[in-house]
C-alpha cells in the first residue's frame, strides 16, 4: 500500500517534471526540470530495491552529467527573447513515435497477461551491491567491456574535438612547444 | 488506544531520531563558526568574539538573531523562482546525509521489552545510533553532496551579477574537477572494506591488522582531504567567492537569512566530509582498546564510542580552520592543474595499488 503510493507520488513528479523540461522555452528551467526528472527516478528505484541503481542515478546523473550541461547553458547564457527555431514536421514524428512508445507499453502488458506465470525469483540480495558487481564482471563481462570501450572512444572524441587543429597548425604546436622547452633549459644567467 | 500507539511509535522514533541528531548536528556547526573566529583571532594575534556572553559562547545565537532581523534585499532584475530555490537546495542537500551518519555502536545491552509498556519492545535487540540504513551510503553521500553544488550554481546564475556568475561558473568547473579525485579516492578504503555501508566499513577496519584504514590508505586518505577543501569551497580552494577579485562570489547578492542558509550549508558539508573521512579512514566511532576497558554495545562504551566519533570530528575541523588561517588562495589555473595532472592520477594510482593489494590478500 505505502510503497504504491509512493511509487504514484514519484512517477507523478516525474512524468510532470518531464513535461516541464520539454514546455520550458528557458533552457536552465528545462534543465533544472530534468534533474527533478532523475531524483525521482532514483526515488522510485529505492522503493524497487534497487538502492544501488538509485544512488549511481543520483551521482552520474544529477551530480556530474547535468552539472556540466548547467554550466554549458551559463556559460552560453542564451538570451530568451532569441526566437527559437521550431521544426513543425518534429511534432509529427514526435507524435509517431510516442504513439510507438505506447504502443509497445501495452503490448508487454499483454504479452506478460498472457504468458505462464513464472516464479520470479526474488531473494534479499538482488539489486544489492555485491551481487550486481559480481554480475557484471562475470556474467555479463562483455557488454560492461564494449560499454569501456565505446566511453573511451568518446573521451579521445571529445579531446580531438576539443583542440581541432589542422597538420600544419599541429607541427606549429609541437615547434613552439619544443623551443619553449630549450628555452626554459638555457640558465637564466650566463655564467 | 494501544493500536494507534502501535502504529505510531516506528514514526515517533524516527521524528525524535531525526530531531536529536540535526539539532546535534546544528549545534556543532554553530560552535564551529565561533571556533573558526576564535582560532583565526589567535592565529592572526587578536582575541576573536568576546562580547556576547562569557567566553563569546552565546555569539552563534547572536548572529542568528542578527540574520533573522536583517533587511532581505532581492535584486531587481533576478530571476526570482531560481533565487529564492538556490539556497533551500543548498542546505537541504547539506542536511540530508546527516540520517545516514554513524554516530556510534549499537547499544545492545537495554532490555526493551521491559522498558516500554504495551510490548512495544518486542522484537527490538539493538538500539542503532544511525538513523537509516543504507546499503550504498558511501554513494548515496558523495550523491547527495553533488547534488548540493546546484545551489550555488543556481545562485550565480539567477542573482544576474557578474561577479555571482563567475563564482557559479568556478564552483561548478571546481566541483567537477574534484569530485573525480575524492570519488577515486573513495574507492581505495571500498575495496579493502568489500562494502559500500558506512557502518560496514567501520566493521571492517576494527577486524583489520591495521585497525584504521588511514595506514593502508596513507594516498587515499591525502588525496580524499585535499579534494574534501575544494568540495567544501574551503581556504585555500575557495575560489567561487574569492573575496579580492569577485567581491563575495556566488552569494554577493544574498542577504539575511539566505546568505545565513548558504552560510550554514558550506559549514555542514565542512562537518559531512569530516565524518566521511573520519569513516573511511579514521575508523569512525572505533577507538582500539576500548573493549578492554568497557564491555561492547553496553551505554558507557557508546557514548565513550560517540564521543571519540565527535573528538575525530572536530579535529578535522580544526584543521579545516588552521589551514584557512595559514595557507593562501590559489590561483584558478593552479587550482585546475594540480586537481587533473596530480590529484586525479595520483587518487588512480591509488585505486591500482588497492586493487594488487587486495586481489594477493583474497588469493
Amino acid at each position: 500500500m505505502a510503497s504504491s503510493v509512493l511509487f504514484f507520488l514519484f512517477a507523478g513528479l516525474a512524468i510532470a517534471c518531464a513535461i516541464s523540461t520539454v514546455y520550458h522555452k528557458n533552457p536552465l528551467y528545462s534543465a533544472i526540470s530534468l534533474i527533478g526528472v532523475f531524483l525521482s527516478l532514483s526515488c522510485i528505484y529505492v522503493t524497487l530495491a534497487a538502492p544501488f541503481i538509485a544512488a549511481v542515478q543520483v551521482l552520474i546523473y544529477a551530480g556530474a552529467i547535468m552539472v556540466l550541461v548547467v554550466f554549458v547553458i551559463m556559460l552560453l547564457n542564451l538570451d530568451e527573447k532569441d526566437p527559437v527555431n521550431r521544426l513543425g514536421y518534429l511534432y509529427a514524428v514526435g507524435g509517431g513515435l510516442g504513439v510507438i512508445l505506447l504502443v509497445q507499453t501495452f503490448f508487454i502488458f499483454y504479452a506478460v497477461s498472457k504468458s505462464p506465470v513464472h516464479a520470479v525469483k526474488t531473494d534479499e540480495t538482488v539489486g544489492k551491491t555485491l551481487n550486481l558487481g559480481s554480475a557484471m564482471y562475470t556474467e555479463y563481462l562483455l557488454p560492461v567491456e564494449i560499454v569501456g570501450v565505446l566511453l573511451m572512444m568518446a573521451v579521445i572524441g571529445g579531446v580531438i574535438l576539443a583542440r581541432r587543429l589542422s597538420q600544419p597548425q599541429l607541427e606549429l604546436v609541437v615547434e613552439e612547444e619544443l623551443e619553449e622547452r630549450i628555452v626554459e633549459e638555457k640558465p637564466l644567467v650566463d655564467l | 488506544m494501544e493500536s494507534v500507539i502501535k502504529t505510531i511509535f516506528p514514526f515517533a522514533v524516527y521524528a525524535v531520531a531525526v530531531l536529536l541528531a540535526f539539532q546535534g548536528v546544528l549545534m556543532i556547526v554553530a560552535y564551529t563558526v565561533l571556533a573558526e573566529r576564535k582560532v583565526l583571532g589567535w592565529i592572526q594575534g587578536r582575541i576573536g568574539p568576546n562580547r556576547v556572553g562569557p567566553w563569546g559562547v552565546l555569539q552563534p545565537f547572536a548572529d542568528l538573531l542578527k540574520f533573522i532581523f536583517k533587511e532581505d534585499l532581492v535584486p531587481d532584475k533576478s530571476t526570482k523562482f531560481v533565487y529564492f530555490l538556490a539556497p533551500l537546495v543548498a542546505l537541504t542537500c547539506a542536511l540530508l546525509p546527516i540520517v545516514l551518519y554513524p554516530f556510534g555502536p549499537p547499544i545492545t545491552t537495554i532490555k526493551w521489552n521491559e522498558l516500554l509498556p504495551y510490548g512495544l519492545g518486542e522484537g527490538i535487540t539493538q538500539l542503532p545510533l544511525t538513523i537509516a540504513h543504507i546499503d550504498v551510503g558511501v554513494l548515496f553521500v558523495l550523491g547527495i553532496t553533488s547534488v548540493g553544488v546546484y545551489g550555488i550554481m543556481l545562485a550565480g546564475w539567477s542573482s544576474n551579477s557578474k561577479y555571482s556568475l563567475m563564482g557559479g561558473l568556478r564552483s561548478s568547473a571546481q566541483m567537477i574537477s574534484y569530485e573525480l579525485a575524492m570519488g577515486a579516492s573513495v574507492i581505495g578504503a571500498v575495496m579493502l572494506a568489500g562494502t559500500l555501508d558506512l557502518n560496514g566499513i567501520i566493521y571492517a577496519q576494527i577486524h583489520s591488522p591495521f585497525r584504521w584504514f588511514i595506514i593502508p590508505q596513507f594516498i587515499g586518505f591525502i588525496v580524499f582531504l585535499i579534494a574534501a577543501f575544494a568540495e567544501t569551497n574551503r581556504v585555500p580552494f575557495d575560489l567561487p567567492e574569492a573575496e579580492t577579485e569577485l567581491v563575495a562570489g556566488f552569494h554577493t547578492e544574498y542577504s539575511a537569512l539566505k546568505f545565513a542558509l548558504f552560510f550554514m550549508a558550506e559549514y555542514v558539508n565542512m562537518f559531512t566530509v569530516s565524518v566521511m573521512c573520519t569513516v573511511l579512514f579514521l575508523g569512525g566511532w572505533y577507538i582500539p582498546g576500548l573493549s578492554h576497558i568497557v564491555e561492547p554495545g553496553s551505554i558507557p562504551y557508546a557514548l565513550i564510542s560517540h564521543i571519540g566519533f565527535i573528538g575525530k570530528i572536530c579535529a578535522f575541523l580544526f584543521f579545516y580552520i588552521w589551514v584557512r588561517g595559514t595557507l593562501p588562495r590559489f590561483r584558478f589555473d593552479q587550482l585546475m592543474n594540480f586537481g587533473w595532472k596530480f590529484l586525479l592520477p595520483l587518487a588512480l594510482i591509488n585505486v591500482i595499488l588497492t586493487i594488487i593489494i587486495v586481489y594477493f590478500l583474497n588469493s
